[in-house]
């Protein structure tokens, strides 16, 4: 049933020949919805040959009531992909197109220049070797085009293309274009581009595109076209240190045992002896498979299957490297994020963050400064937005393999993902580990926990109180006090009065300031725990995130979340300190319940109904449930 | 037996070294040539899937792309198993060699294979003469594979569309993230950096993942050629009995297919760009009868691949308004 194969004339080969071996060039367009980013693309598929009889009859179709060039033809019309934009007349995603030349085939990345900017053009950058920045030979240089350049080299991309657009609309004038030239030249010298060239196009009417305008005669360099056909990019990954990280476990059946995976960089044989980054334990390479037969090398970019000489623990999210050539291991580093979402980003939070194939819990620690992406000044802060970019230090739950992105982009670049939507929140590149956490190890007291809760005949915990206020959390925490300490237990109250008006002064209502006492007070309750004590902590916490996080401060304490669940209308009625009143009048902002949400538990150790029993009952009930 | 230029073929009684002379003198000099990097970067794709979903699904549709698919995912785990089945959604109106050659594939190659067909669709005797293209696509195709979807609880659904397909996909996610009911929110989608997928999912949510996104058609028939990946024969030409009907040639598969009256199929060298529904799918004329041939008279030829599919033509957006519904 295999389709019959000719006996291939030559030239037919040797044209297929020439297709598979094509080499790959991605990279990516960045400019402004006016500086006719899509018409450029539009004219590189047209001039490509690549638009066919059907999409032509179509795009003409479509193009009625637009501007046109002199083919008839809106080529944006060609690339912007969704109704809504079609609608809107603007880009605001990134789209990806593809034509290929007899030299090379190539994956182009369109990102808008309108909204969402920073996200969109991090996003397609982050796959690219070479970008395009575009220019309005009319307008030369703007804050957005140092915000671009900016992004590519946050990104990492080495190679750019500036292309001066419209330059027809300018009289095909050199001096307009030299100075153009000159002022971006002098602007991204810092920038750290390892190639730099500028040309003299016209999108609209395929100047200097696929070959050199007699409208241009000025020009000396490369047309477009011809110039991405040539220039090399491709960074030799197989010369790096060797990265391999363990993707899937290849078990088919008791006698094999294998590690597949892609290698990130450097080059793979049989016989070298590789390290686990997470154990420190070796091993040597004893096969390299795949369906194609064993390879005695295997070279970055390549996916395969390691078999190693001896039993060794090592699952999905493992590094293997050379010895002395490690990555580096560590549960903290400093990097830069580029934040895309919404919702900010707090110290405090936690989050997911994955690397390679890596996936771990991670808190921002520290943020350090938000760099102004349009005059990259550097400025203090206490949150990072949408679009936004900063610089930060990250500790993750345990420790995971690294380098810094700057050597290795595999390896070095991370997203963070939100623990309750799982929506992707930010991409970040680590720019060093902290070797703080490594050398930082707890002295080791003969006094420990279990001593200390011993002589107290208890075992200590946290019982966390989440509600409303007036919900009955501190009349069920004060009436469990009494009875732990008529029992001749140590228990210890923590609630907003005793917390906000000494440790916590300093902090108001904000989100972030809300984040922060809530950090705080989980670093005592885990304090007081740590001492014996058993801690009740009665705090509104509205959030899921924050309940999370006091839950993994925790640590190894036996922590116990404790929901009182009081009808809003109820906890209204009460209201014993007037709090409601107030807020219902706007006297007070930010009121958890009328202007700002409560997110109930979703898994909590215990709900008690604070609008169906007495606080009594309710904590004895508790003082029941709870094992001392 | 293949003669000529064999572009970078490892073959399995080639020796190991010289496979690797092959590879060793490409990369050394520049990087992985662009149909190895788009093989491994496929295969890497796959072996997410396979490790961070509980339940994935890889949908297989007899045509070129899933070939090709089909192939990456034996390479992507070899030497173990395909780790998930294959899921085929069937109108009960597809050329019958298409069954024939999938049934061959899966006792060939070993993997678990589900057909799906809407029962009530079935029962009601839905099919594209009485009820048209778009009702009997949404009824036997879109809310046939919803019910396979539903009814395996499969979180992830591994798909062959191409970016180059269609102007709506190229903004398409490798990983594409469905709400409960399926949909898809293109203001919405996840942005993907690097090469590291979020396949976080909330219960009752579920992936559509794209592991060829990145290929082009020419790339995709190249890699059969050079990989020497089996094919229906129903994509090179051949004398076959068929109908003109406002220009488009339909292939008279069986005795289900209605004659207008006084029409008579002729026999005619044909071929078929995209495999699917008999009576939906249109032929070309064409004498390539072999792989290069084809490939040959794709590059010659100036229409697009989808436009042999008849779903597509209705409006502008209509692809767009169909993945919203939740079409593949």
């Amino acid at each position: 049933m295999s389709l019959p194969l000719a006996t291939p004339d030559t030239d037919i080969s040797l044209w297929l020949a020439q297709q598979t071996d094509k080499s790959l060039l991605r990279f990516l367009t960045c400019g402004s919805v006016d500086d006719g980013k899509s018409t450029l693309i539009g004219r590189l598929l047209y001039d490509s040959q690549l638009i066919l009889d059907d999409q032509l009859a179509s795009l003409k179709k479509e193009s009625h009531n637009r501007t046109v060039g002199e083919e008839g033809i809106d080529f944006s019309l060609l690339v912007d992909g969704l109704t809504a934009e079609r609608e809107q007349g603007i880009t605001i995603d990134v789209a990806y197109r593809f034509f290929s030349t007899d030299q090379r085939k190539f994956i182009v990345a369109d990102t808008p220049g309108h909204e969402q900017y920073t996200r969109n053009m991090a996003t397609g950058a982050s796959n690219a070797d070479l970008a395009l920045v575009l220019i309005d030979a009319r307008k030369g240089v703007l804050t957005q085009t140092r915000r671009h350049s900016f992004i590519l080299s946050l990104i990492g991309v080495k190679h750019v293309v500036l292309v001066v657009n419209k330059i027809d609309l300018m009289g095909y004038d050199e001096a307009t274009f030299d100075r153009i030239v000159a002022e971006y030249r002098a602007f991204a010298a810092p920038l750290g581009f390892k190639t730099l060239a500028a040309i003299p196009v016209s999108a609209l009417r395929g100047d200097n595109i696929l070959a050199k305008s007699d409208r241009t005669p000025w020009f000396d360099g490369t047309p477009l076209v011809p110039y991405l056909e040539t220039i090399e990019v491709a960074e030799d990954r197989t010369l790096g240190k060797l990265r391999f990280p363990v993707q899937w476990v290849n078990r088919p059946n008791l006698d094999f045992r294998g590690f597949s995976g892609t290698v990130a960089s450097g080059i793979v044989a049989v016989g070298d002896e590789v390290l686990i980054a997470s154990s420190r334990k070796p091993a040597v390479v004893k096969r390299i498979v795949t369906m194609d037969g064993d390879l005695q090398r295997a070279v970055a970019g390549q996916a395969v299957t390691l078999v190693l000489d001896r039993e060794v623990d090592i699952s999905r999210g493992d590094m293997l490297s050379h010895a002395g050539e490690t990555p580096e291991f560590s549960n903290q580093f400093q990097a830069r994020v580029v934040w895309m979402s919404e919702e900010p980003a707090f110290p405090g939070r936690s989050y997911l963050l994955k690397l390679g194939t890596q996936l771990v819990p991670a808190t921002i620690t520290d943020l350090k400064f938000r760099t102004n992406v349009n005059t990259l000044e550097q400025t203090a802060a206490t949150k990072v937005d949408l679009n936004e970019v900063a610089t930060v230090t990250i500790a993750t739950d345990k420790p995971i393999a690294f380098d810094a992105y700057a050597s290795n982009a595999l390896t070095g670049g991370f997203i963070l993902v939100d623990r309750i939507t799982n929506a992707t929140l930010g991409a970040g590149t680590i720019e060093f580990g902290l070797r703080r956490a490594q050398n930082l190890t707890y002295q080791s007291f003969d006094v420990n926990r279990e001593v200390r809760a011993q002589m107290k005949g208890q075992s200590p915990k946290i019982v966390w109180f989440t509600g409303l206020s007036g919900s009955g959390k501190s009349s069920i925490a004060n009436l469990l006090e009494k009875r732990l300490t008529a029992d001749g237990r140590h228990a210890y109250i923590l609630d907003g009065d005793n917390v906000r008006h000494g440790l916590n002064r300093d902090l108001g209502f904000t989100e972030a300031a809300r984040v922060e006492n809530i950090r705080r007070v989980a670093e005592v309750a885990k304090l007081m725990a740590d001492a014996g004590l058993i801690v009740l902590v009665s705090f509104i916490s509205p959030f899921e995130n924050e309940r999370r996080l006091a839950r993994e401060i925790a640590g190894d304490i036996d922590f116990v979340e404790v929901y009182v669940d009081t009808p809003l209308e109820v906890c209204e009625a009460r209201d014993p300190k007037g709090l409601y009143k107030r807020a219902r009048a706007g006297e007070i902002k930010n009121f958890t319940g009328i202007d700002s949400p409560f997110e109930p538990p979703s898994t909590p150790d215990l709900v008690l109904h604070g609008g169906e029993e007495e606080p009594v009952e309710l904590s004895d009930k508790l003082h029941g449930w709870l094992k001392f | 037996m293949r003669r000529g230029l064999k572009p970078y073929q490892h073959t399995a009684n080639s020796s190991a070294a010289a496979v690797w002379d092959g590879v060793y003198s490409r990369v050394t000099s520049a990087s992985l040539t662009h149909l190895q990097s788009l093989e491994a970067e496929s295969i890497a794709i796959l072996r997410e899937v396979a490790a961070s979903f509980e339940r994935p699904v890889m949908m297989y549709s007899i045509g070129k792309d899933s070939s090709v698919l089909l192939h990456l995912a034996r390479k992507a785990f070899f030497p173990s198993k395909i780790p998930f089945p294959l899921l085929h959604v069937n109108t009960t109106w597809k050329f019958r060699e298409m069954i024939a050659f999938r049934d061959a594939m899966a006792e060939k190659h070993g993997f678990d294979l589900i057909s799906h067909t809407n029962p009530e669709g079935l029962a009601n005797g839905i099919n594209p003469f009485d009820h048209g293209s778009s009702r009997f696509t949404d009824i036997m195709k879109t809310q046939a594979l919803r019910q396979a979807l539903d009814a395996g609880r499969y979180d992830a659904a591994i798909g062959g569309a191409r970016r180059d397909e269609e102007k709506s996909r190229a903004k398409e996610r490798i990983f594409s993230h469905r709400n409960a009911s399926h949909a898809w929110d293109p203001k919405n989608q996840r942005p993907e950096l690097w090469r590291v997928f979020n396949t976080r999912l909330n219960p009752g949510e579920s992936m559509r993942v794209f592991p060829i996104s990145n290929w082009t058609e020419l790339d995709v028939w190249t890699y059969i050629y050079s990989e020497g990946i089996e094919l229906p024969t129903l994509y090179y030409a051949k004398e076959r009995p068929v109908v003109e009907r406002s220009g488009t040639l339909i292939m008279v598969d069986d005795e289900r297919f209605r004659l207008e009256p006084g029409e008579a199929p002729q026999q005619e060298m044909v071929r078929f760009r995209t495999l699917g529904d008999y009576p939906l799918t249109g032929a070309i004329r064409s004498s390539a009868a072999t792989l290069p041939e084809i490939i040959m008279e794709m590059q010659a030829s100036r229409t697009s691949e989808r436009e042999g599919r008849l779903i597509d033509s209705d409006s502008v957006g209509s692809m767009e308004k169909k993945k919203q519904e939740g079409y593949f």
